[in-house]
């Protein structure tokens, strides 16, 4: 009777798991809409600090997962600060003092003026099948849409965040909220994905809005005003040369 | 002796004049002796808190180590090599880890060091022996300069977020245990002491270090492969850099001071000899030669030194004792440039100092006071005894 039970048990667990697609398929479909060869936006970044709200308007160009350069095009104080990252490596370029600092390191993760991203965060463009493992522990609701929870853990040591949660749209597979956790389980950082849109047959959110939770502040909107997948990209804008230019 | 005599005489004779000119150059004589026994008195009060609080008897740098350059903290690390590790049990050599964090005081970022140290250290003077201390949180000691940029105090905890070896982030909190007052600003600002293993648990690195301390006895202990060793001169190069700095500046400060003594002086000498030129011819025609006039005026003129060192000494010991004893407070402000600089300032006053500079000055006064005599040389008796100058 007992064996009987188990039995039982063990069957319903599974066609209840069966419900659920895999997370690698999920994650599969993710990267899909989420990541491209190459991409090109501009961008608005509005930074919701202690001291009032400050809009940084950006032009970017990325490719693959190792580089990627950005130009700020707006406030005027901003104006004509450019960015480049090459693998680890990440250079600035203020046209102020008319100087390239590298920064590296530890320097990376520090915010970007101020806002909720990391350097790392705002140049970075990670293929999740690559570095995550990840289960599907149920279905939610955000947005009025519903989603699979996702729990991705990090496929080898050497990644940034350790722990992912996502909430995916099923119909669309694109995250619609995120959390990101340190090993210990602390959560660090939050973002919210909104007005999903279909470009260029993926859908994609054109406003994310990324709280570090660690931080106090209403956190950091970053809205895409236009955005190309899969353009290609004049070598020379992806190299140290273009700082200067 | 007569032209000693004889100048002493002609000295006090001239009153008021002779004694402003030796209160001016009194004056020199102490503030001379008091700043550069202020500056000696720096010097070794930041070289022994340096020695005690950070640089021991040397240490040794993990080969990739420059604390000036925050791109090599990050691959500045290694295993406790294997020579050292016996002194480090027996206590003459302690390690330390060094890794960079971020701290979020009251929500704001703030980029620190974590600083990993041994809590049952003796050579260092940070209380390592507070960070033994059984909290679940990270036990941390911070300066009180740290404690003042970041708004904590004792049993405040602190979110610490940080990167581990292989680049994962990891956030823990922190639970400020102790406060500790030091001089040396270069242990304190942005850095947070926590134990050793804690931090190589929290970054992955079982059994690292990037700098190992040696004890002030023990100092250099033999050449240790991938690892370098920085004796004391280097350590505190930068501390004697700037005193040698100060020491150029404030000279300009003592050439000002003496340039108004010798001033005075020269004028003196130039007013004596032209109102005593019948004096002058006198000596001359009563046998003197030119030469030992010219050393009379001179004699007379280097008297003021000696007078001055005497003067200076009757008002200037004491006050330089006082000094010595109360020390020299200096402004709050200067404990934020980053160099070892204590609240007050015991001044240090060595003999080679106080005869240095007596003789600094009695030999330039000498020269000042023979420069308007060669005129004398030049001057025929008997124009001087009607009291014509050529």
């Amino acid at each position: 009777m007992k064996k009987l039970l188990t039995i039982f048990f063990l069957m319903s667990a599974s066609t209840l798991y069966a419900q659920y697609p895999s997370g690698e398929t999920i994650l599969r479909k993710i990267d899909l809409n989420m990541t491209s060869k190459t991409r090109v936006f501009v961008s608005k970044m509005v930074i919701h600090g202690r001291r009032g709200t400050r809009t940084i308007e950006s032009k970017s160009w990325g490719q693959g997962e190792e580089k990627a350069f950005t130009e700020y095009l707006a406030p005027a104080r901003e104006k004509g600060t450019k960015m480049l990252k090459l693998e680890d490596k990440l250079w600035i370029y203020s046209p102020s003092t008319d100087r390239i600092i590298q920064i590296s390191g530890h320097m990376l993760r520090q915010s970007v003026m101020g806002s909720d991203l990391s350097y790392e965060d705002f140049m970075e463009d990670p293929r999740l099948t690559n570095l995550y493992r990840a289960d599907v522990t149920g279905t939610e609701t955000v947005d009025g849409r519903p989603c699979w929870v996702l729990e991705l853990t990090a496929k080898s040591k050497d990644v940034a965040y350790y722990k992912r949660k996502m909430w995916v749209d099923e119909a669309r597979a694109v995250p619609l909220r995120e959390e990101l956790y340190a090993k210990s389980g602390k959560l660090l950082k939050r973002a919210e994905l909104r007005d999903i849109t279909n470009i260029q047959g993926r859908w994609f959110p054109k406003r994310i809005i990324f709280k570090d939770m660690m931080k106090k502040g209403k956190g950091t909107e970053f809205i895409i005003e236009k955005i190309q997948f899969d353009v290609r990209i004049p070598p020379r804008i992806l190299t140290k040369a273009s700082l200067r230019k | 002796m007569i032209a000693l005599k004889l100048a002493y005489r002609n000295l006090v004779g001239a009153g008021l004049r002779t004694w402003l000119n030796v209160i001016v150059l009194s004056f020199s004589f102490v503030v001379i002796i008091w700043y550069q026994g202020l500056l000696e008195g720096w010097n070794r009060q930041a070289r022994r808190d340096m020695i005690e609080w950070e640089v021991g008897g040397g240490q040794y740098w993990h080969q990739e180590y420059d604390p000036y350059d925050p791109f090599t903290i990050r691959d500045s690390h290694g295993s406790l090599p294997e020579g050292l590790k016996a002194k480090t049990e027996k206590g003459s050599h302690t390690p330390i880890l060094i890794s960079q964090a971020t701290i979020f005081p009251e929500g704001r970022i703030q980029s620190i060091l974590l600083k990993g140290i041994d809590p049952k250290q003796k050579i260092l003077s940070i209380p390592s022996e507070y960070v033994e201390t059984d909290v679940e949180e990270i036990p941390a000691v911070i300066g009180t300069r740290m404690a003042k940029s970041t708004n904590l105090k004792i049993g405040d905890l602190v979110a610490v977020r940080w990167r581990d070896v292989n680049g994962t982030f990891d956030a823990a909190e922190a639970r400020i245990v102790h406060i500790m007052k030091t001089n040396v600003g270069t242990v304190d600002n942005g850095q947070m002491w926590i134990p050793l293993k804690r931090l190589r648990n929290m970054m992955q690195m079982p059994g690292e270090v990037t700098i190992i301390v040696s004890d002030k006895d023990t100092a250099v202990s033999g050449a240790v492969a991938g690892w370098n060793f920085k004796d004391q001169d280097f350590l505190l190069q930068d501390i004697t850099e700037v005193i040698q700095a100060k020491k150029v500046g404030i000279s300009i400060i003592y050439l000002l001071l003496l340039f108004l003594a010798m001033l005075a002086i020269f004028n003196t000498q130039v007013l004596s000899i032209f109102r005593r030129r019948k004096e002058i011819g006198t000596h001359i025609a009563l046998g003197m030669t030119r030469g030992q006039v010219v050393r009379l005026f001179t004699i007379e003129g280097a008297m003021h030194g000696i007078l001055a060192a005497i003067v200076a000494a009757i008002y200037g010991i004491p006050v330089l004792a006082f000094s010595a004893v109360k020390g020299f407070a200096m402004p709050q402000a200067v404990d934020s440039y980053g160099l070892a600089i204590a609240e007050k300032i015991f001044p240090t006053y060595s003999a080679g100092l106080v005869i240095g500079t007596t003789l600094l000055v009695l030999i330039t006064v000498t020269i000042v006071s023979f420069l308007p005599t060669r005129r004398i040389s030049k001057m025929k008796p008997t124009e001087a005894i009607r009291g014509k100058i050529q």
